[in-house]
């Protein structure tokens, strides 16, 4: 295997990380914002992220940016905000043609990148502050947005467990704010927390392309420009949780498939050793269709549309996610805890495991074939302040035994099932 | 072995066309980690009257069959066949839309191997009373998770509101009544017919030696028999130009309400010269006005009509074509109006020149973008390929359209008896 390796550099008070390839069409540039997820200010961050994105100083309103964007063949611009583990992570991204292949080997990188510069240093202001007209149009769509979460029950359902899961824990935050904040937040405030995150936020850039990265380290350097030493690098592992006793929550709305998800706390995350160790857990867990979860609610028992595990590995937190038939919400739930109590009595074949290792493998290099997904599997490692090469993440993965998989098991406990199921469904206790 | 070199895009396409009428196509991207091949037919939800191989007589099958077979190909004799690739590494899928049926895996490893596992479950259905009645609960769980989708209703909702008679208008995994009709015997009707080589298609691309994999693919096909190629008759009740109702509502548990405007494009009887200029124009006409920060998003937005949710989109088949545009509106009455009003004012619109350079210009480097997904190079390969289209051929098409093309394309599109709108409110 030959994978990609990232070059990184400290300037200008930040990183630059360059992944060099000629897999894309495209240069792909992303620029990231960290912060601790907190209750004060996500509302601002994620409202902020779609004032951000309206207009610049020189392009001040949406068409103009637009426009020209689309002159440069179509270069895609936006940003979007995340959790990762107990952080909060704004990405602006740029996705621009790679010059060679337009028909008249047009230059369009350097206008373009200037663009994403002024998008983060030179948001269009009036008076000294956001407009207030772009702010109050961006508070209704967002609040639409934070809305729209309940038409999507998975998601909603997942966000349920969450809240009741990580109560009081800056996990249960929720990334696109919350509705209540947004009346009090005004153009002024928000600009002023704007500018507080500029200066306190972590900044790493990534550029993914067919590049010379001497000429490109030139070209970021003299277009971003961050105060020097300004975000120092925290890395906060979040505190441990102890489940004392697991809870059970169940709520009704008018559907007709019940989402069945439960919560697990793995006390493992992903700068620990034992990680990889999780993942091949995971993927013989359900984290594939070959896995027990699909195999046994699904296949061998007609019970559920989808049923699967997946981790979340910056908080050391597990979730099953599964649709269900109302009346058979004992018998799956059963099924997935005898899964659960399999895995941990070690009742997997080696042969399974080393196929769990494949998919795992699979995925992960999979993930490589994509420019987001490259910046994202690097930039997990600056979250948890890990150095690990492509490589080393593999050879991590396969070198796994029966034995670290069994350890790992021991410490998973489960904390919260939460079901959300039809309107007057009988639930027999 | 047909090898084609495309040098402005630094791609090169071997393609081959089988004994048994296998049309395969090769693509090596050596740089790329993993391998992407789909296996699909010219089979979909819509094919549900047909005249079956070797009969004389049309019949008629359960809706959702297409589907359904798609699901029990999985299933063998031995066990599952998502295993099979699992155990090498590999992650597999498919899916059934309106007009084709597709398989498909990604692997990093053993691809050879995994490709061979692709074309044997694909050419060798077990089908048994027992499994077809098994697959219904599985299949019933999936239907009622789509009923629950707002968006998926509010889609199905629009294509019932344009369509009257075509299948288009029934919903591609069929309801809970038509699946529990289904038997043994529609499967192997369905898949005797449509399942001939003749009617499929193979599309690999990735890190793969073509030589190599041309030989075995080969091989794989000639050790199998097949029925001698036959055209296949389907066919498709009359669908009139207009749409088959103006509005239609459906009542839901939603927060938001949604409301989708339908346009019911025409592109029957079209050669493919033309099949292509009217997707393109369609497409590019559509995200000039109703992309972020185009004339008529603009003025939606403006009125505060749309969020974040907003979309558009636009498929065109041989036998029907339809556009979509909609999202989530507090004002689902006032969205249809405009969006009705926007889409009217067309007819008698100019684009500049300026205009529609960058429309071209934006069209390309989208494409440019898009081809760094090994699937949608895939897929749309496939898909222009149905209609006779090369895809490597569409970025200089696109060069080659005109503002005039354009503006009289703009004359001909809109129709007010060609539009409906479906509308998703609270129960």
């Amino acid at each position: 295997m030959n994978l990609l390796v990232e070059q990184t550099v400290n300037k200008n008070g930040y990183n630059i990380h360059f992944i060099p390839t000629k897999k894309f069409k495209t240069l792909t540039f992303v620029v990231k914002l960290k912060a601790p997820l907190k209750r004060e200010t996500i509302s601002k961050r994620a409202l902020l992220q779609n004032v951000l994105r309206e207009a610049t100083k020189n392009y001040p309103s949406r068409t103009e940016l637009q426009l020209k964007l689309d002159d440069l063949y179509g270069s895609v611009l936006f940003v979007d905000g995340a959790k990762r583990g107990e952080e909060h992570v704004m990405s602006f991204r740029l996705e621009v043609a790679n010059e060679r292949y337009l028909p008249d080997k047009e230059a369009v990188t350097e206008e373009a990148l200037q663009l994403l510069a002024e998008m983060i240093y030179e948001p269009y202001l009036e008076n000294n502050k956001f407009s207030e007209a772009i702010v109050k149009r961006e508070k209704a769509t967002l609040k639409q947005r934070i809305q729209a979460i309940r038409d999507d029950k998975i998601r909603y359902a997942n966000g349920r467990l969450i809240d009741e899961m990580c109560k009081n824990e800056a996990f249960s935050i929720h990334v696109n704010g919350y509705e209540e904040d947004l009346d009090a937040i005004t153009a002024e405030g928000l600009y002023n927390y704007y500018l507080e995150m500029l200066k306190e936020d972590r900044f790493d850039i990534y550029v993914v392309g067919d590049m010379d990265t001497e000429a490109m380290e030139k070209i970021i350097i003299s277009t971003f420009k961050q105060e020097e030493g300004s975000a120092a690098e925290v890395s906060n592992r979040p505190e441990p949780k102890q489940v004392k006793e697991p809870k059970e929550i169940i709520e009704e709305e008018p559907i007709q498939q019940a989402k069945l998800h439960i919560g697990y706390r793995t006390h493992t995350v992903y700068s620990d050793e034992d990680y990889p160790a999780l993942q091949v857990f995971n993927g013989l867990f359900g984290g594939f269709p070959s896995s027990k979860l699909f195999m046994n609610v699904r296949e061998k028992n007609s019970l559920a549309y989808y049923a699967s595990s997946q981790v979340e590995s910056h908080k050391g937190l597990l979730f099953v996610l599964s649709g269900i038939a109302p009346e058979d919400y004992e018998k799956a739930r059963d099924i997935i805890r005898e899964q659960m109590t399999e895995m941990k009595a070690g009742n997997f074949s080696e042969q399974e495991m080393n196929e769990a290792k494949d998919m795992i493998i699979h995925s992960l290099r999979e993930t490589m074939d994509n420019p987001h997904g490259l910046v994202e599997l690097f930039y997990q490692q600056q979250l948890a302040g890990t150095d690990r090469s492509l490589e080393e993440i593999i050879d991590n993965i396969s070198a796994v035994t029966k034995e670290d998989v069994i350890r790992v098991g021991e410490r998973i406990e489960e904390d919260t099932l939460y079901l959300l199921t039809a309107q007057g469904g009988e639930v027999n206790e | 072995m047909n090898k084609k070199t495309y040098t402005d895009i630094d791609e090169v396409i071997y393609s081959q066309k089988l004994d048994n009428g296998l049309s395969v196509f090769l693509m090596p991207r050596p740089e790329m980690e993993k391998a992407y091949a789909i296996f699909t037919t010219n089979y979909g939800s819509i094919d549900l009257r047909f005249v079956p191989i070797g009969e004389s007589e049309a019949v008629t099958v359960p809706d959702g069959v297409a589907h359904f077979l798609e699901h029990k190909l999985f299933e063998k004799e031995d066990g599952d066949v998502f295993a099979d690739f699992g155990k090498l590494g590999a992650s597999a899928n498919a899916f059934t839309s309106f007009t084709k049926t597709a398989y498909l895996f990604a692997a990093t490893n053993h691809i050879e191997k995994n490709v061979e596992i692709l074309l044997d479950f694909v050419q060798d259905p077990y089908f048994t009373e027992q499994t077809v009645e098994k697959e219904k609960g599985i299949i019933a769980q999936e239907i009622n998770m789509y009923d629950d989708q707002p968006d998926w209703q509010s889609f199905m909702g629009t294509i019932q509101a344009l369509f009257k008679n075509h299948p288009v208008n029934i919903d591609i995994a069929g309801t809970v009544d038509s699946i529990m009709k289904i038997t043994k015997d529609d499967l192997y009707t369905c898949y005797n017919t449509f399942y001939h080589p003749e009617n499929m298609t193979l599309f690999i691309i990735g890190n793969i030696n073509a030589e190599s994999l041309s030989q075995l693919i080969e091989e794989n096909q000639a050790g199998k028999r097949f029925a001698d190629i036959a055209e296949i008759k389907r066919e498709f009740p009359d669908e009139p130009e207009e749409v088959a109702e103006k509005y239609k509502e459906i009542k839901m548990p939603v927060s938001i309400p949604k409301c989708t405007v339908g346009i019911k494009e025409s592109s029957s009887h079209l050669d493919k010269e033309a099949f292509l200029k009217k997707e393109l124009l369609t497409t590019m006409v559509l995200d000039h006005y109703f992309a972020r920060g185009g004339e008529f998003y603009q003025e939606l937005y403006k009125d505060e009509l749309i969020d974040g949710s907003f979309s558009f989109e636009t498929n065109l088949e041989t036998s029907f074509g339809y556009s979509l545009i909609g999202g989530n509106t507090a004002r689902p009455e006032d969205f249809a109006a405009k969006v009705k009003e926007l889409l009217l004012s067309t007819t008698h619109a100019e684009i500049t020149d300026e205009a529609f350079r960058r429309m071209q210009k934006k069209k390309i480097g989208q494409i440019l973008r898009a081809m760094n997904s090994l699937e949608y190079i895939a897929n749309n390969f496939i898909d222009y390929h149905r209609h006779g289209i090369n895809f490597f051929d569409v970025i200089p098409q696109i060069e080659a359209l005109t503002t005039a093309d354009v503006n009289e394309f703009l004359k001909e599109w809109i129709k007010e008896d060609q539009l409906a709108v479906c509308t998703i409110k609270q129960a």
